[in-house]
Order: C-alpha cells, then structure tokens, then sequence
C-alpha cells in the first residue's frame, strides 16, 4: 500500500490548482492513501480547501508563525518531520517544489526524482530529459521514501466535492533564522494564470517592444487567453520573467497555445509538448515552429494578429 | 569573503538536438558538441563579477566527472577563475551523490559562498545545490537573477512562479543561478594561454567522498512522443476556420 503525503502550495489564501494535481498523480499509486499537509500561520481555510480535493483522505494543518512565506530552509524540517510516516512525499515541479523537495530529500537521505510525468508502479516512474528530447523510466532504489516533484502539465487537478478530514499538527522541530524573507515583487494581472489557463497566446524576440506586447494582451483578452513569452522576450525586458514558457521556464498545457514571432527552439517546445492546439504565425516559412504546429500561418504577426482578434470579435 | 565555490557540470552543448539510442540504453553522445552547462557559466560569471568587485578573495571551480571535465575547466579558468578542481570519476552519479562531493570540497576549501546553476540541462534535476544546502545545513536562495552582498548576508532576487522574490540569507549559503543573473563573458585567446599555466588538481573520487549511493536506475530511454506538423493555412479566415474545424474556439 501506498501511504503519500502531498505538500500543498497556496499563497497564504488560495490552494494553487498544482497541489489537485499532485493529487491526481499521488492517487494513480497502486492501493493509495493520499494525505495532504498545509503549512501555513493560519490554515483551517486553507485545510478546507485541500479537504475538499477529491481523493484526499486525511488533511494536515502545520500552524507556525515562521510559515508565513515558503521558505525551504524552514519548511523543509517540518517535512522531514512527518515524512516518516509515508512511503512517498510529493509536491509540485512550479518553483515552489523544485525549492523545497530536494532539501526534504537530503534531510530524509534520500535521492529525489524530478518532474514525473507518468507512474508505471510504486516505484517506477517515467520523466523527461534532455529539454523533453528523451523520456527515462527511473526506479526509486530500495526500500526509501519515494520523494518526487510531479510535472503538472501531465496531470488533470483533481474534482472538488470532497470531505477529508482536516487535523492539526504540531511539530517539534528547529527552524532556521539563517533565511529571511525580504519582498515579492508580483507582477499578477486580471488575465488568467499561464499555468492553469486553457489558452495561451505566447509572444517572442519578434514583438521587439514592451508596447508591441499590446498587440498579443488584444488578442489574450479577446480569447479570454493567459499571455506568454519566449526566454528572448523576457530577456529583453519585454514581459515578466515569470511569463517564460520553456525547459526553463513554465511548462504548460493549454487546449490552445499561439505562438506569434517565436522560432521554436527546442527549450521553447518542451514546455508546449502537451498542448491541445498549437498554433505558429511567423512569417519565416522554415521557422521550426512549423514542424509541431497544428495550425501553421506564414504571416507578420502585426498584421496576422490585429485581424484574428477582429475576426474572432465580428 | 574568501573563497567562492562554483560547480561546472560537462554536459552536451544546449544546440545539440540529443537522439535516444535505438536499444534504448541512453542517448547519442558519441562525437556531439558538449560545453559548460549554460547556468554554471552564469554561475561563474557572477562569482568573477564579485571577485572584480573586491568582494571575494578566489574564485574555484569544480566538476565532478571523467577526465574530459578538464576542457570546461580550462575554460572557466580561461573565463577567470584562479584554480580548479576535477573529481574524477567515470561514474554517473544522482545529485545527492554530487552534493556529498561538492560538500566536501566546500570543507576542503573552506568556501564562504557556493554559486550552482538552477538545472542541469542533460538531466534537468533542479536538485544539486538545495541538496548541498540542506547536507551544509546552510541557507539556500535558488533561481537567482540578482545578487548583492551586504555585511555577511546575501540578498537575492528568485525568479518564482508568482514572480520576483527576495531573501537574505546569512553567509555562508548556496545560490543558484537562473538565465537572467548576467551575460557570461567571452574568452579571449590570450586568456586560453594563461589558462594552461594556473593549478588544476585532480582528486580521486573514492579519496574526497568514499561510499556514495548509486541512485535511481534509469530502466530505460525512449524518444519522446511525436507532434506532427500540422495543416498550412494561407490567411487569417482560414486560421479561423482551421480553429472552428478543431472546435477550439
Ligand atoms: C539553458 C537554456 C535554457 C533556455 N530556456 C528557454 C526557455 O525556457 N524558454 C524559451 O523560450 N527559450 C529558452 N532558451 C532560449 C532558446 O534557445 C531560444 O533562444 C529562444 O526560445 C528564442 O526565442 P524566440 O523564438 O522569441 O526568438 P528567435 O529565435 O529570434 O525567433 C524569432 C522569430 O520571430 C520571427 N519573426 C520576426 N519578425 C516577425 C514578424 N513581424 N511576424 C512574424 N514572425 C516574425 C522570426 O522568423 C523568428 O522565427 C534557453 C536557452 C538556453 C541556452
Ligand atoms: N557533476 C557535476 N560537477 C559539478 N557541478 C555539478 C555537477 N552536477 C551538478 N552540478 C551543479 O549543480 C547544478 C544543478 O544540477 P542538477 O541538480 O543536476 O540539475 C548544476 O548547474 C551545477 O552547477
């Protein structure tokens, strides 16, 4: 039997959609009994969220004034702490988890297994490599805790309608001061979450300003779409870094993606293997883009991209 | 500050379009490009960047791997750092077995600050320098895009999910480097000449770090499914339709 635990990700408020995602990996495990933690300064709302996940059994509410902010340094003791009582310790692959897993690892000593995407047994589980241009099936050694980010774009969140039961834990461990946190500087918007949204349109080098980017909200707000980018965008400065889409950035899997002035380079593709539709305007016939695309328009987008959005309005 | 501590991983150049083998053992490595893992250049480039600042006295670099490592070593010393390390082995070797060995080395070189790349572009772990932290029982700051070091603190901007973060951390500590930290320099030919003449030691893997765990087996390597291309339109109305057709919109 299975016994996992998930470590939930929130914002002190809202439970992210990933952790119903882990929920649904964690659930695939043979015979499974899924808990899910929440560590927080205060978490009974925060528990009831996670509580109404279907397929969750028990939730844990962690309660500490140092839980204010996901810090690894601090959270991951108190992981470690409960982590005895599983077979398997599961979090997100957002930064969060990427963040805190493998300190849990060390502390456990255990090894971690990165971004699973598909689980063959227990054990045994599927993950890419090489920016996606490999797929290695990787088993846990041993007997020891299985500790494992869960790629989400690979992952449905699992339904609401649930009723676990909600508990508080206490934990007696040392918390570091040694890790402080200073500030978020967010750059969150009324347009939907590039992780979560069902479409995408994703601009790159070719928008060549912040104010072309315009062009593409038009279009996002029009399709009701979350906005993305390429790494050469963001590294331009012409959209936020927390909008790259990549090996590297955000791995995504929207019903609709639209690629404008993006030449599709392979740590751009990796994280759009999962779309439903991908869609390429760019005006170079040969762009790579064109090989993986659904839909491909050899267009310049600043003319392609104003008249889809009247199209899709008329 | 003393010494900073920078891992260099050999890994294949991120041009390189990698195939799986046909029997599934691994993949095509044989006579491609390989290069410094890009984030561990970034890596160096901000320990040399705090060196020339007179905020560190040296700056060493490390790989733990074959023989072959020397070359991307020569380069980082070519870049600028003042000696290197290679740990040699011919074992591949799961992150928490490197970050026993880098911990050593941190011991070894009594380093005050460690800089690591975020991710391994071969494996795509993410995992090394959190797990040196946790091992060093010392401070983490991963995906770093900005660095300043202020009274025995380092405080860091993360490129997150939700977007900028900062946090100070007490020194020593382990950052990770994400793509936006700074643009390497590049090596010029007179600085691959003095290269040859600075220390590069060599230690023996079973010597630094006896007995480390073999990690998780890689049962198999397959190719990733494949997208096919798609249609070509010709204009917008037909885009539209071509969407209309897939029920997308
Ligand atoms: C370690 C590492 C990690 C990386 N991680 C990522 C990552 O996570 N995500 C990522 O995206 N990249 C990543 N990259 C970068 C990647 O290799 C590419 O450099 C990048 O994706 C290119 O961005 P781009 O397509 O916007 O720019 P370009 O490659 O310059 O392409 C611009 C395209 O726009 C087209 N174009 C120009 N003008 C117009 C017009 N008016 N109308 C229509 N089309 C036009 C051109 O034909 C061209 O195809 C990474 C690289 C490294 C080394
Ligand atoms: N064999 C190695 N030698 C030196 N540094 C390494 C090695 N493996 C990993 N690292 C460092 O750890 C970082 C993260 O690697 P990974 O956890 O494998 O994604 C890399 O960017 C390197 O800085």
């Amino acid at each position: 039997m299975a016994r996992v635990l998930v470590i939930a990700e929130h914002d002190g408020a809202t439970l992210n959609p990933s952790t119903a995602k882990c929920v649904t990996c964690a659930t695939a495990l043979p015979d499974a009994q899924v808990d899910v933690v929440v560590f927080a300064v205060d978490g009974q709302a925060l528990g009831g969220q996670a509580a109404a996940i279907q397929g969750v059994d028990a939730v844990k509410v962690a309660e500490h004034p140092a839980n204010e902010h996901a810090l690894a340094a601090v959270l991951a003791p108190q992981v470690a702490a409960l982590a005895g009582d599983y077979t398997h310790v599961l979090a997100p692959s957002t930064t969060y988890g990427k963040d805190l897993l493998p300190r849990v690892a060390a502390l456990l000593d255990v090894d971690q297994l990165s971004d699973i995407m598909e689980l063959l047994g227990e054990r045994q589980f599927r993950r890419p490599v090489y920016a996606g241009n490999a797929i290695v099936t990787v088993t846990a050694p041993g007997e020891e805790t299985v500790v494992a980010t869960v790629r989400t774009a690979s992952f449905a969140a699992a339904p609401g309608g649930g009723e676990a039961r909600v508990e508080s834990v206490t934990l007696d461990v040392d918390l570091p001061t040694h890790t402080r946190f200073v500030g978020l500087e967010s750059s969150a918007s009324d347009r939907p979450d590039l992780q979560t949204a069902s479409r995408v349109v994703s601009g790159g080098r070719a928008l060549g300003s912040a104010e072309n980017f315009d062009v593409l909200y038009g279009l996002a707000d029009t399709l009701g779409a979350a906005v993305g980018a390429s790494r050469a965008a963001v590294d331009a400065g012409y959209v936020a870094n927390d909008l790259q889409v990549g090996q590297t950035g955000k791995i995504i899997a929207p019903d609709l993606y639209i690629a404008a002035g993006i030449s599709g380079a392979i740590q751009h593709l990796t994280g759009i293997k999962d779309a439903g539709t991908i869609v390429a305007i760019n005006k170079d016939p040969d762009a790579p883009i064109f090989e993986i695309a659904d839909i491909g328009l050899v267009a310049d987008l600043f003319e392609a991209v104003p008249a889809l959005r009247e199209a899709l309005q008329g | 500050m003393k010494t900073i501590l920078v891992g260099l991983k050999r890994v294949v150049d991120y041009s390189v379009r990698v195939r799986v083998r046909p029997d599934g053992t691994g993949v095509d490595t044989g006579g491609v490009k390989m290069g410094i893992n890009p984030f561990d250049e970034i890596a160096l480039e901000e320990a040399l960047r705090l060196r020339e600042a007179g905020l560190a006295d040296s700056v060493v670099v490390a790989s733990v791997g074959p023989k072959a490592a020397e070359q991307q070593l020569r380069t980082g010393l070519a870049m600028g750092a003042d000696r290197a390390i290679l740990v040699d082995t011919e074992q591949s070797l799961a992150p928490r077995a490197i970050a026993r060995v880098l911990l050593a080395l941190v011991e070894r070189e009594s380093a005050d600050l460690v800089l690591l790349g975020k991710q391994s572009i071969d494996g795509d772990n993410n995992q090394t320098g959190q797990m040196l932290a946790a091992l060093w029982n010392r401070p983490q700051a991963t995906f770093a895009s900005k660095i300043e070091l202020v009274d025995g603190c380092a405080r860091v901007t993360r490129e997150v999910d939700a977007g900028l973060e900062t946090l100070e951390v007490d020194l020593p500590a382990v950052v990770t480097t994400d793509l936006r930290l700074n643009e390497p320099r590049f090596v010029k030919l007179p600085d691959i000449m003095k290269a040859k003449r600075k220390p590069l030691d060599i230690l023996s893997l079973d010597e630094l770090a006896p007995g480390l765990a073999g990690g998780p087996t890689p049962d198999a390597y397959a190719p990733p499914p494949v997208r096919s291309r798609g249609v070509m339109v010709d204009d917008v109305p037909a885009l539209l339709g071509a969407l209309r057709e897939r029920g997308v919109i």
